[in-house]
């Protein structure tokens, strides 16, 4: 375990409006660590997320985040029409440092250019956003938490829709990020991934475990409690499968 | 071809259209990004009871305009509100009773005549008082539009994470309204109460297809606003048609001229890098 805890909750509960939707949630989450998130569509996922960020109420228990958390959301979900670069995207991340009034100037984007660098993106940096590919989009997102200085990176489903070369080159920089100090909170559907993180921690409205990935996903109990039936057994020895999930977003 | 601008009730006429083009043209960019056509449709159907309470008056149409914009937005708010009242429903039923409020002032016996220019503009009627409120308010759009443009940026492109980034979409909406309205409230003037909506979607559908940076599609909506309206204006002048009329044909050719350019355009750009291409 890494020194200092960049994320601690302890029974902790959340949700919209007074109405409990996540419960139980306990976890620590050190300095270098990666997390999976692990749990079905409407299953609470995105709410711990948005908790993480602050944006909604505690309703039990606690939480403290005491590092910036950066999200980056599936790249679907922003336009693929927009008038906007690669830069003008991760420029947006300096939009919090500002005041109101002040318009991001030379300092601030040179500050996207180099977190662009860093994603391994500068060459692509005047490129529209929407016309870059599924994994570069992705990087230009995370750039843009970077430029948050985000000592937390928040991922929703960063691998979802990415061929296998750009899932490979992502896992890696999601690595070396972590490698800086950085604490990885990855929302994921797939088991692969989740054996990859430091930890996994299961949720289908009520935190169902969290642990190292050989204790967490090997125990059928716990995948049947966050899934329910939607798990299978993949032919020879395979090993499991979760059914394809519905996509629908809240 | 500069003869028509000999004539003081031209050169009006030109200014509005230009303060027009530079307010639709810029606005409408972000009216199509974030979905706002049918509110500025509606926005500018119940500004009509104001219209006709003010020429009734004799003012200035702004000084009725504003009050009415501003009482269809809280109406729609609170209607919206009602349990069981969905928000089109609200804005629709507040749209078609304003709509009708005016109709009825303009059609009572004590009315003055001139209903059609309140609905479809007298560009040439523009007064001096009327240019100057509509300059101060373009000036105020403008210089507005400039201080919450790195917020529009964020809240248009993905509204799920724009908190995370420190905006809050519903205000950045709320303030795009507000500014929508000023618009309207100086384009209605020119373009009249129901071709109003036409400066606001064209030139930037248009600027759209022809330009992928924010910025420069703003400026290039602006510009093709005014040109319309310069084209409408000599159409007007020489063959007599309706000014507001006219003015909403350029922006059709316009925009029906911007669809080939584009595609003209996106043939001669280089094909996207493959999803797993190496980069630098």
């Amino acid at each position: 375990m890494s020194a200092a805890a960049l994320i601690e909750a302890k029974g902790f509960a959340s949700g919209y409006d007074g109405a409990v939707a996540i419960s139980g949630v306990e976890f620590s989450l050190g300095e270098g660590q990666t997390l999976a998130l692990l749990g079905p569509n409407g299953g609470g996922k995105t709410t711990l997320l948005r908790a993480l960020l602050g944006e909604l109420p505690t309703l039990a228990g606690t939480l403290s985040v005491t590092a910036r958390c950066g999200t980056v959301p599936q790249t679907e979900r922003s336009r693929l029409d927009y008038p906007v670069s690669a830069l003008d995207v991760a420029t947006m991340g300096t939009l919090p440092s500002l005041p109101w009034w002040r318009r991001p100037g030379r300092r601030e984007r040179d500050a996207a250019a180099a977190a662009l660098d860093r994603v391994g993106l500068r060459a692509l940096a005047e490129q529209t956003f929407g016309r870059l590919s599924g994994g570069q989009r992705q990087r230009v997102l995370i750039a843009r938490a970077l430029v948050q200085d985000a000592g937390v990176l928040l991922l929703d489903e960063p691998f979802s829709g990415l061929d296998r070369p750009s899932g490979e080159g992502l896992e890696a920089l999601i690595g070396e990020l972590a490698g800086e100090g950085r604490g990885i909170v990855i929302a994921t559907h797939d088991l692969e991934q989740a054996r990859a993180c430091d930890l996994v921690l299961c949720i289908n409205k009520l935190q169902v475990a969290c642990g190292e990935p050989d204790q967490v996903l090997d125990d059928l109990g716990v995948l049947e409690a966050t899934y329910g039936g939607a798990i299978v057994e993949l032919p020879g020895g395979g090993g499991r499968a979760i059914l394809p999930p519905h996509h629908h977003h809240h | 071809m500069l003869e028509p601008l000999q004539e003081p009730f031209v050169q009006r006429a030109l200014a509005e259209l230009v303060l027009v083009g530079i307010a639709g043209g810029a606005l409408g960019c972000w009216v199509v990004f974030y979905g706002f056509s049918y509110a500025a449709e509606s926005l500018s159907h119940s500004l009509f009871p104001g219209l006709v309470l003010a020429s009734i008056a004799g003012l200035p149409l702004l000084f009725g305009a504003t009050p009415a914009i501003v009482l269809a937005a809280v109406a729609i708010a609170l209607a919206a509100r009602i349990a069981g009242v969905s928000r089109d429903a609200a804005v629709a039923v507040v749209v078609t009773t304003m709509f009708g409020l005016g109709a009825l002032l303009a059609l009572a016996p004590a009315s003055p005549p001139g209903i059609e220019a309140l609905l479809f503009g007298d560009v040439f009627g523009v007064s001096d008082a009327d240019l100057a409120i509509a300059a101060v308010l373009v000036v105020l759009i403008a210089v507005a539009l400039r201080l919450l443009h790195g917020r529009l940026l964020i809240a248009g492109f993905d509204r799920g994470t724009a908190r995370s980034l420190g905006v809050s979409p519903p205000l950045v909406d709320a303030a795009l309204l507000l500014l929508l309205g000023a618009g309207i409230v100086v384009a209605v003037q020119g373009l009249g109460n129901l071709l109003v909506v036409a400066v606001f979607v064209g030139p930037a559908a248009a600027a759209r297809r022809l330009s992928d940076r924010m910025l420069p599609m703003m400026l290039l909506a602006a510009g093709l606003a005014v040109l319309a309206g310069l084209a409408g204006l000599y159409l007007s002048y020489y063959a007599g048609t309706a000014g507001g009329a006219s003015v909403a044909l350029a922006i059709v050719a316009i925009y029906l001229l911007s669809l080939p350019l584009g595609q003209l355009r996106a043939r001669r750009r280089p094909a996207p890098l493959p999803s797993g291409a190496t980069i630098g």
